[in-house]
């Protein structure tokens, strides 16, 4: 009886597997994404490659909207069991991700694959923002930006300054001469604004001057971390720039990019912080100034700085798919991170190269020569090995933690707090954020 | 004898009603109850650790002072918009309904700006009132001498989306006084004139009265309308910015569950948010109804 089940049951499986094997129908890999018009071209453009080199799977790409609207899209899909095998999620996410239990490791899920990756050869301040604390990669870096600093060329002539380096940092307190020069002699209406103020002026200015932002290492060691941005030193900075906006050397132009965006455009501001992504943008709206950017200043103490951290998002690899399908997956993040994808991500889209070998490549092929303005946010970001403090930021809720900085940065700047007073509050107030957040993971 | 049909079957009537049931109990009664058991939850997003944790997420609600603010701030926004909304859209109406050559064309006209999407009624407010580049705001700066600011003025950013959410409300209330205006038998005004009643009297006393029906359903629509679906006007033009002064209680509850992903905290302001406009709209018809003069 057993003998005569056994043989039926190889007979069929025998039967099912021929023509699966025969027929072979590609294994489909899932893959929503935040990237839309012309990043979203890109990005089919990089699936068709794999997907036309070679025949076992089959990626679909889906944009699932921008960032809130693509997390909470996984989010619901992983609720109902119909989640996508690749997720792509902001950087402010990473904690949530991170400890969803939803998720795949990378770093696991290449090492059960077979690829034995040489994650030396990536880009460390990129790779740094999603480690774990062990050290290890927990999901893909994708589209990495940082901020550098515009300014506007014209007036620089006008005003007789030499135009700035692009490797070497001014300090604060040259920007604030030569703002001064500028508005002064009418030339800026205001000196400088900044797009995302918690990330340029508060999270990336701590990085750079190696600041702590939070404690435990950023929120890489526990949960029970404290925001730490009321120190005399990023108080120091903020209190500077609401002395700038009574000169006019500082002015707040809103809180995302449109509005500090358009004060640079319509030439009302000589600088401009932002994230590297808008050097495309810039191109092509600017029509009736020179224009150039530099990296970030740096306090006169700071003989090295550190490196600037990301915005952007990563991959995140979820859980509940079948080992063949993993493997699909594993070939895919592989193929994104070749030479040639990572060298067209980066010419198209203007974001990061996340490996060195990519780097390297295009600068012997002398692409940094023709476009210059693609190597200030890549120096600025390689020009030291991450510290525990300058490597990213792990705290839960981020996305609250960072309307509570813009909310209390605003009333500085209307005057109706002092620096001090709100930056106290709104230590205060993140750790209550965080202290639920840590509520609900105990 | 009243003329009335009735059912001889005693299942029948229920089963006609039986589809309404269901829609109301599948999509609003389930979502409500799943989002009362989800605020007394603190849970990750996807779902896989969760906590009951009492009334934890009420408690750190109103214990923080921003909250209670947003309240504030939403109170006081929801009046504005309806007050402006009803006042413009009275008024607009009662000179739409005089004896004009174009009158057609005029109300048309009028009735327009309701086909606008929130959001879009935002950015274009947006586009006249922006200090940068905006014409009106310029002209202000200029002939009026105010130093304009909604990007940095609480205050005036809240006049500036007040104006874009009642603008478009406008049209909305205009269509249903003019509705209630021509109802309005001609005779008891045209009564009242040969008295000898002047024109604000006329209205004081006799259309308006007779209005007031149309009225309090409007105040009630457009309370409900600022609660929610001003949420467009909020995100396009100010983020619940500057400092948080237009941070209006359905912002929040956005801000907080769809970006921040803190389930249990949205869910109890959802709750908090729901009893408040019911409490709101109870007060409405305890109070206000009570003035209103139904005939027929």
């Amino acid at each position: 009886m057993k003998l005569r089940r056994l043989l039926i049951c190889t007979v069929v499986a025998l039967g099912l597997a021929m023509p699966a094997g025969v027929f072979a129908k590609p294994v489909t890999i899932e893959w929503w994404h935040a990237m839309r018009s012309a990043r979203g071209k890109v990005v089919d453009h990089m699936i068709e490659e794999f997907n036309a080199s070679q025949t076992e799977y089959k990626v679909v790409g889906t944009n699932k909207g921008n960032y809130d609207e693509t997390m909470n899209a996984g989010v619901a899909a992983f609720r109902s069991k119909k989640q996508p095998h690749i997720l792509q999620v902001f950087e402010v996410g990473t904690q949530t991700m991170m400890l969803s239990g939803a998720v795949y490791p990378v770093y696991k899920l290449m090492a059960d694959a077979g690829y034995n990756i040489d994650w030396s050869n990536y880009l460390q301040a990129v790779l740094s923002y999603y480690m774990n604390a062990d050290g290890n990669l927990m999901s893909m870096p994708f589209n990495s930006s940082t901020p550098i600093m515009y300014y506007n060329v014209s007036m620089f002539e006008k005003a007789g300054i030499a135009p700035l380096s692009k490797t070497e940092p001014i300090t604060w307190d040259q920007l604030g001469e030569i703002t001064k020069k500028l508005v002064e002699a009418g030339i800026a209406p205001a000196g400088m604004v900044t797009a995302w103020q918690s990330w340029t002026q508060i999270e990336n200015y701590s990085a750079i001057h190696n600041l702590p932002f939070a404690s435990k290492a950023n929120g890489y060691k526990g949960l029970d971390c404290e925001l730490q941005i009321n120190n005399p030193k990023v108080l120091n900075h903020i209190e500077r720039l609401k002395t700038w906006t009574k000169d006019k050397r500082f002015m707040y132009g809103g809180q995302k990019y449109q509005g500090p965006k358009s004060e640079f455009l319509s030439q009302s501001a000589a600088f401009y912080i932002d994230s590297i992504s808008g050097i495309a943008k810039l191109k092509s709206a600017v029509k009736d100034f020179k224009w150039d950017a530099a990296p970030l200043p740096v306090e006169s103490w700071m003989t090295k700085p550190q490196n600037s951290i990301i915005g952007g998002a990563s991959l995140w690899v979820l859980k509940g798919h079948t080992k063949k399908e993993y493997k699909g997956v594993a070939a895919f993040l592989k193929f994104l991170s070749s030479n040639e994808m990572q060298e067209y991500w980066h010419k198209e889209t203007g974001y990061f190269p996340i490996t060195l070998t990519a780097y390297n490549d295009l600068k012997s092929k002398g692409y940094y020569k023709e476009n210059p303005l693609q190597e200030v946010g890549i120096t600025q970001l390689n020009r030291a090995i991450p510290t525990e403090i300058s490597r990213g930021l792990r705290v839960g809720y981020f996305v609250q933690i960072r309307n509570i900085i813009n909310e209390e940065l605003e009333l500085v700047w209307n005057g109706s707090k002092t620096p001090k007073e709100a930056l106290d509050e709104a230590v205060k107030r993140s750790n209550d954020q965080l202290r639920t957040f840590e509520k609900t993971y105990k | 004898m009243i003329k009335r049909s009735f059912f001889k079957s005693s299942y029948l009537p229920y089963l006609l009603i039986l589809p309404q049931v269901l829609i109301t109990l599948t999509f609003f009664y389930w979502p409500a109850l799943q989002g009362l058991i989800q605020s007394f939850h603190l849970s990750d997003p996807f779902g896989l650790q969760s906590r009951f944790v009492w009334f934890y997420n009420y408690i750190e609600l109103f214990t923080d002072p921003l909250y209670l603010k947003s309240i504030f701030i939403t109170i006081v926004f929801s009046i504005s918009v309806a007050s402006v909304s009803l006042g413009l859209g009275l008024f607009l109406a009662t000179m739409a309904n005089r004896a004009l050559k174009a009158k057609p064309l005029v109300r048309t006209m009028l009735i327009w700006p309701y086909a606008v999407a929130p959001a879009i009624s935002g950015i274009m407010w947006l586009f006249l009132l922006h200090p940068s580049y905006g014409v009106v705001a310029l002209g202000i700066k200029r002939w009026l001498g105010i130093n304009w600011n909604p990007v940095l003025n609480g205050a005036d950013a809240m006049a500036m989306i007040t104006m874009a959410a009642a603008w478009k409300q406008i049209s909305y209330n205009f269509v249903f006084f003019v509705a209630g205006l021509q109802a309005i038998p001609k005779s008891l005004i045209e009564a009242a004139a040969i008295d000898g009643a002047s024109p604000l009297r006329r209205f004081w006393t006799i259309t308006f009265p007779l209005l007031s029906p149309t009225f309090f359903f409007l105040s009630v629509m457009n309370i409900i309308y600022s609660f929610f679906e001003t949420f467009g006007v909020i995100h396009t033009v100010t983020q619940g910015g500057p400092g948080g002064s237009t941070n209006i209680l359905v912002y929040k509850v956005y801000q907080d569950g769809f970006v921040g992903l803190n389930l249990g905290s949205s869910s109890a302001q959802s709750v908090v948010l729901m009893s408040l406009i019911i409490f709101i709209t109870f007060l409405q018809f305890r109070f206000v109804e009570k003035k209103v003069q139904y005939t027929g």
